[in-house]
């Protein structure tokens, strides 16, 4: 630690010194992305968002903490559950909120919605609906930076439903034969949909699911954003280091169900109010920082409403967006002109 | 021009685009130490060295999916299957990621790839190793579907598939690989979506792709010794369809046979005569005639087999009653 930051303020966890802004900014984006979220599920209780729609709250620490270890170079892609994912890579909230009401200004303009937002110069690569689906994908994201060597990171992330897909250990067998630079996460909120992870795994540890291809694995509190963001950091060095790939499993829990259809009967409320009220990454950050005398309650509640009220005009202004022109169906197909798409004689598309 | 096989016109084409471009590379099972199942990629490893002729696991959701991604972050991957029916392992990385990926992202992310290998009925290897999927692979929009019948052929259209921007389902027959012929030299493209009107006729159009297209000639032969003049067009590329070639050969044909080796249901036959029935009603004399391979698993037993795929003799007999003639 030199002199200057010494003086600076700040949180010093496990030898390793987090700002003051840096705090805030960590804190801010975990709370921005809880109201997105319930903002989401509003919009969506309102039958203006529709389909199916995967929120995270409960997940912010390791969306923020991936993010926050990564270099805007890196390459990221995740399942469905990606709202908190791209939020924190810096994509534009409104084209998100857009993207999840369908409109012409969505960050996919429209033609992805909730499960499928990209933002290519984020180097955010979706977004992917099939689960499991993503991993391979990662696998060739990471196999272009060995190819070109470009000192790039692969950011794949999965859920611990994901992880018991073949597509994963097909993919976990080349990039540790080829020693990929990927850092391969597991979000384990414990339920695949409403299956829990004892009823689905041989193996509970799932950081351990690599050990056949000795990939080495690390289960990091994901409830904990310093905590989360220190051990990432060393994961990506590891992969960037020429290593090969790193297997991350963040421990985390989903506070709302599978989807917006799913009323989460499978757990018990005591299981919930003791991860939501004992364990929240928000709260606790918020904890932590108030001891080192960075901020004050009253400075949190009045960031709470303004990240509400930020959100607030963020879905307004989505909301009043023209849905998408209807010429859009029939673009982004190929790169060359479609013809004969209806071949009926006298119909004009 | 020179005088080389359908296999070593696909080798030609792989090794000019990848001295081209550097960011295309080959990857697939058994393509490098091996030098190909079917030795297409004879030589290759040697030429381009471990980094760009890559061996891979038997995995095939797993490199076809690494194709995906590599494509999307600027590579121009040549995935081979060893054969298309090992593909079927792959099929979410084709259909639902390689396919979509342009439209879900909003025109953000192409996937300029080439998936290619063995494709079509095979000799005595069984119900598991011999059938023909062009009609899966080409009823996805977003794909394209390429099938040449000779080696120039191969040649020009898996360059043009290569240097293409969109994902290219490349599918060569396992019969064809020692065919000979003529291929011209270097910078040889075929442009994709174009059909082939590979004989000149009046009295019936035969529309043939892949291997069909050498029996619909040979079955031409026949005919014209019968007096009858076959025009025989050979789509090349399924999707997208070159449907104007095919109507104006019907326009002056007025009647129409299409061969494929596949399966009769929903196959492509059904798409084209479909679409002759759409467009080019008015043009003809007589229904189309569809001559597809039987709707079965493939038998071993040699007349078995012969039995399930389409003869020469099958399109001999559907011109003619096309013509009324029969």
């Amino acid at each position: 630690m030199s002199a200057e930051q010494k003086q600076e303020a700040g949180i010093t966890h496990e030898g390793v010194f987090y700002s003051e802004a840096t705090l805030h900014e960590m804190h801010d984006q975990m709370l921005f992305i809880r109201r997105f979220e319930e903002k989401a599920g509003q919009l969506y209780g309102l039958k203006k968002i529709g389909g199916f729609c995967h929120l995270c709250n409960g997940q912010e620490a390791v969306c923020v903490g991936l993010n926050s270890a990564a270099e805007p170079a890196d390459y990221m892609m995740t399942s469905y559950r990606d709202h908190g994912h791209i939020l924190a890579r810096g994509s534009d909230p409104t084209a998100i909120m857009a993207e999840l009401l369908g409109k012409a200004g969505g960050i996919v303009k429209g033609k992805g919605g909730s499960m499928h937002m990209f933002d290519a110069e984020k180097n955010f690569a979706g977004g992917n609906g099939i689960v499991g689906e993503q991993v391979p994908i990662g696998l060739g994201f990471g196999f272009s930076s060995w190819y070109k060597d470009d000192g790039r990171v692969t950011i794949c992330i999965m859920g611990d439903g994901g992880i018991n897909q073949g597509a994963v250990y097909e993919s976990f067998n080349m990039a540790a034969l080829w020693k990929l630079p990927i850092v391969f996460v597991v979000e384990n909120n414990q339920y695949a949909m409403g299956t829990s992870l004892e009823r689905a795994s041989a193996e509970t540890q799932l950081f351990k699911r690599g050990i056949s291809f000795k990939i080495p694995g690390m289960k990091i509190d994901g409830m904990n954003v310093l905590e989360f963001d220190k051990k990432m950091r060393e994961a990506m060095e590891h992969a960037r280091s020429g290593k090969g790939p790193m297997l991350v499993e963040a421990m985390t829990y989903r506070y709302r169900g599978h989807s917006m259809s799913d009323p989460a009967t499978y757990r018990t409320r005591a299981e919930v109010d003791e991860w939501r009220s004992g364990r929240d990454p928000i709260a606790r950050l918020q904890g932590q920082m108030i001891e080192a005398g960075l901020a004050s309650e009253e400075h949190f509640k009045q960031k709470d409403k303004e990240i509400k009220k930020e959100v607030a005009a963020i879905g307004k202004a989505a909301e009043a967006q023209p849905e998408p022109d209807p010429s859009e169906l029939w673009t982004d197909i190929y790169n060359d002109p479609i013809e004969n798409a209806y071949p009926y004689p006298g119909k004009v598309n | 021009m020179s005088k080389i096989t359908y296999r070593e016109a696909l080798n030609q084409a792989m090794v000019e685009e990848m001295t081209r471009d550097e960011r295309v590379f080959l990857m697939g099972e058994e393509v490098a130490e091996y030098n190909g199942a079917y030795k297409v990629s004879q030589g290759m490893l040697e030429k381009f060295g471990p980094k760009r002729v890559i061996d891979t696991p038997i995995t095939e959701l797993g490199f076809a999916g690494l194709g995906v991604g590599a494509a999307m972050a600027g590579l121009r991957p040549v995935i081979e299957f060893m054969t298309w029916n090992f593909a079927m392992l792959a099929l979410d990385q084709i259909v639902n990621a390689a396919a979509k990926m342009k439209y879900m992202s909003g025109g953000q992310y192409d996937v300029p790839m080439v998936f290619r290998g063995a494709g079509g009925s095979a000799a005595r290897v069984g119900a598991q190793h011999s059938q023909s999927l062009e009609n899966w692979m080409a009823n996805v929009p977003g794909l394209k579907v390429v099938m040449p019948s000779n080696p120039a052929d191969a040649k020009g259209l898996l360059k043009a598939s290569i240097r293409d921007n969109d994902t290219v389902v490349f599918i060569e027959n396992e019969i064809n690989y020692g065919d000979v012929g003529e291929v011209p030299g270097d910078e040889y493209i075929i442009p994709l979506g174009v059909a082939k009107v590979v004989r000149v006729g009046s009295d019936v159009t035969i529309v043939a792709h892949s291997r069909m297209t050498g029996f619909a000639i040979e079955a031409g032969k026949i005919l014209a010794e019968q007096g009858i003049e076959a025009e025989i067009v050979d789509p090349r590329t399924i999707r997208p369809l070159d449907e104007n070639t095919i109507l104006k050969s019907v326009a002056k044909t007025n009647c129409a046979v299409v061969v494929e080796e596949g399966w009769r249901f929903a196959g492509i036959g059904a798409e084209i005569s479909a679409r002759i029935m759409e467009r080019g009603f008015d043009d003809l004399d007589s229904p189309v005639i569809r001559v597809t391979g039987k709707d079965v698993p493939m038998p071993y037993a040699a007349n078995l087999e012969a039995l399930a795929l389409p003869s020469v003799a099958d399109i001999v007999e559907a011109a003619r009653v096309a013509c009324g003639r029969a």
